[in-house]
């Protein structure tokens, strides 16, 4: 690591003098290679190898061959690359009788993936809006039940829901999983936007009242524009997490629509035939690509979406 | 503010149509669904639901079941385990994080890109990771350590470790970031002041960040232990439950018997039990933390 003569590189002075911006922190001119310095770096440098481990080791599988992996060390980078797999795991991987590949459960989490986003941060929102200018008796009672709701074991509510759905005609299709997405996405959602609401400035509330605006008027006019930072934030909460769902795939649809993940799993851990390493490996990747590419490009917002999530209302 | 003057129902009309599927959600699918299963985990209903009381009936047999017992057991290790080695994991981390060192965002990004993959992927990775035939075990027999055994997923024994190390994997970021959270919501002055009493870093933290920290501690705590019962993608990729029952868990448990063995009774008993072990958990919290002060909001 090519850490110069940065004063930041040394924690043992700048944790002391942190926020002492104005004050004459004076830090004593340093080594840079502090044995302090080398145990942080080496210690984060081999944690952070090995949570890379495994992204390698996908890596590297899904681009040898057969023969290849039989003989050879998992670690080992290949020796002769090949993008078999990859076609094979897209297009020709058999779950079952069909063998039309991942690429079916692909577009089957696309097509539940971008319903289930926008109409649970549709809702969402409007409800955020609701708790928080516009409170009505009894709303905060509803919304400390939704927020318990969170808590409760999705396994209790399961079997309820599928009745609910069978009643409607939408259990086994796709849109039943979107209205389930939908209802599981509000509490942590709701939380999200009332809070982003109520932390706006309640004057532009009041003008836009003053000025004759309804609910709709100002929450079109004025919360949404403002806002849009906190979609950001919950759209990528919702994709990621949708995409990853297991278990509400395999419970509320049928093998035809089935997610990717449902998918990926039948694939990898089927029972008959020859087990094609480097095909499971790629598959792996091709489901874990979408909320990887979410998570390296959107970066802070990432974080910041999780932080609240996990923080209380 | 809307004033709320009495006898008002259709003030604030648009507000609480708008509420309507909030409202919905709360009453008829948390707490209507929640009660309706437990109320049918007294019936004796197999494939489908059927309104015929046996009492406890299905909570007996849910405890005289091997395999319930098992995943029990399984919860509780991983749980613990979880618990206490991702705080751990997390809180160190974050430590080193926060001494303020160079390219800390991207030791942070690689710390946390595990929580963005799915369990499955995560199960998968990991379960060709410790397969013995390719893994860790032949590459370490390959250095030369011929009787060296590493198949925590082939060994009934100790295959619970084997989702353990998946899980931390996937799971210790997000700890280590909402300790980081905390640990950049500590006053500075008192870095300050415990540098000018000259008590070492390693005494700051353990007696006085930590401590300052609780509250930080006990939401991590919340969030770790409701997701913990929750676990099941994870098992299902990994290990599907073995080898033989060695790695059930009770969310599968209520999965195989409500979806797979047509014994829905069961089903419901166990996932009311599953209720019951996270409203152990939840209530005390919430009372602790809602309790007593009025929130404004």
């Amino acid at each position: 690591m090519g850490h110069n003569k940065t004063p930041a590189a040394m924690p043992e002075i700048t944790l002391a003098s942190r926020g002492m911006v104005d004050g004459p922190s004076g830090p004593k001119p340093t080594k840079r290679l502090s044995r302090r310095n080398i145990m942080i770096y080496g210690i984060l440098i081999v944690v952070s190898l090995y949570y890379l481990v495994p992204l390698y080791v996908m890596i590297v599988t899904s681009l040898k061959g057969m023969p290849e992996i039989r003989l050879g060390n998992i670690f080992a980078p290949p020796v002769e690359i090949t993008f078999e797999p990859w076609v094979k795991a897209w297009a020709e991987a058999c779950t079952g009788l069909n063998c039309d590949g991942l690429s079916r459960g692909f577009w089957n989490s696309v097509r539940i993936t971008i319903p289930s986003v926008l109409a649970s941060i549709a809702i969402a929102s409007v409800n955020g809006y609701a708790l928080a200018n516009w409170r009505f008796k009894g709303a905060d009672i509803f919304f400390t039940i939704l927020i318990f709701g969170a808590f409760i074991p999705y396994q209790v509510m399961l079997y309820p829901i599928v009745i609910m759905l069978r009643e409607i005609g939408l259990y086994g299709t796709l849109w039943g999983l979107v209205i389930v997405h939908t209802i599981f996405g509000m509490p942590i959602l709701t939380l999200l936007f009332r809070n982003y609401f109520t932390s706006l400035p309640e004057e532009l509330f009041k003008a836009a009242r003053v000025d004759g605006a309804g609910f709709w008027g100002i929450y079109f006019r004025i919360m949404l524009p403002m806002s849009l930072p906190i979609f950001v934030v919950a759209m990528i909460l919702q994709v990621t997490g949708i995409w990853n769902d297991f278990l509400f795939g395999v419970v509320y649809t049928k093998p035809e629509v089935y997610p990717m993940t449902v998918q990926l799993n039948n694939i990898v851990n089927s029972t008959q035939g020859v087990k094609e390493y480097n095909v499971n490996m790629a598959a792996t990747l091709l489901t874990g690509l979408v909320p990887l590419a979410i998570y390296f490009v959107s970066g802070k917002l990432f974080v910041r979406g999780i932080a609240a999530g996990a923080v209380k209302g | 503010m809307a004033a709320s003057r009495p006898n008002q129902l259709f003030r604030n009309m648009a507000a609480k149509i708008a509420a309507i599927p909030m409202i919905v959600t709360a009453l008829v699918v948390f707490v209507g669904g929640t009660l309706w299963t437990v109320a049918y985990s007294f019936t004796k209903s197999r494939l489908l639901p059927k309104w015929d009381l046996v009492g406890l009936d299905q909570y007996e047999r849910l405890w005289g079941t091997r395999r319930w017992l098992v995943s029990i057991e399984n919860l509780f290790i991983y749980g613990v385990c979880m618990l206490v080695l991702s705080l751990v994991i997390g809180f160190i981390l974050a430590a080193l994080l926060d001494q303020k060192i160079r390219y800390e965002s991207a030791f942070r990004t690689i710390l946390l890109y595990p929580f963005a993959l799915s369990f499955i992927v995560t199960g998968l990775v990991w379960q060709w990771i410790l397969n013995p035939e390719f893994g860790v075990q032949n590459i370490v027999r390959s250095l030369g350590f011929e009787s060296f055994t590493f198949d925590p997923l082939y060994n009934a024994k100790i295959a619970i470790y084997g989702i353990l190390i998946a899980g931390l994997w996937q799971g210790s970021g997000l700890i280590m970031v909402l300790m980081l959270a905390g640990l950049r919501g500590i006053d500075q002055e008192i870095w300050k002041a415990s540098r000018v009493d000259g008590i070492p870093a390693w005494k700051t933290y353990v007696f006085i960040i930590i401590p300052m920290m609780r509250p930080v501690f006990v939401t991590t705590l919340v969030i770790i232990a409701s997701g913990i019962v929750k676990v099941y993608d994870l098992v299902v990729a990994q290990t599907s439950g073995g080898p033989g029952i060695a790695t059930e868990m009770p969310a599968k448990y209520v999965y195989d018997y409500m979806f797979g063995g047509q014994n829905l009774g069961q089903g419901f008993a166990a996932s009311t039990m599953m209720l019951l072990a996270v409203a152990v958990v939840i209530i005390p919290w919430a009372m602790l933390e809602f309790g007593g002060r009025k929130r404004g909001t």
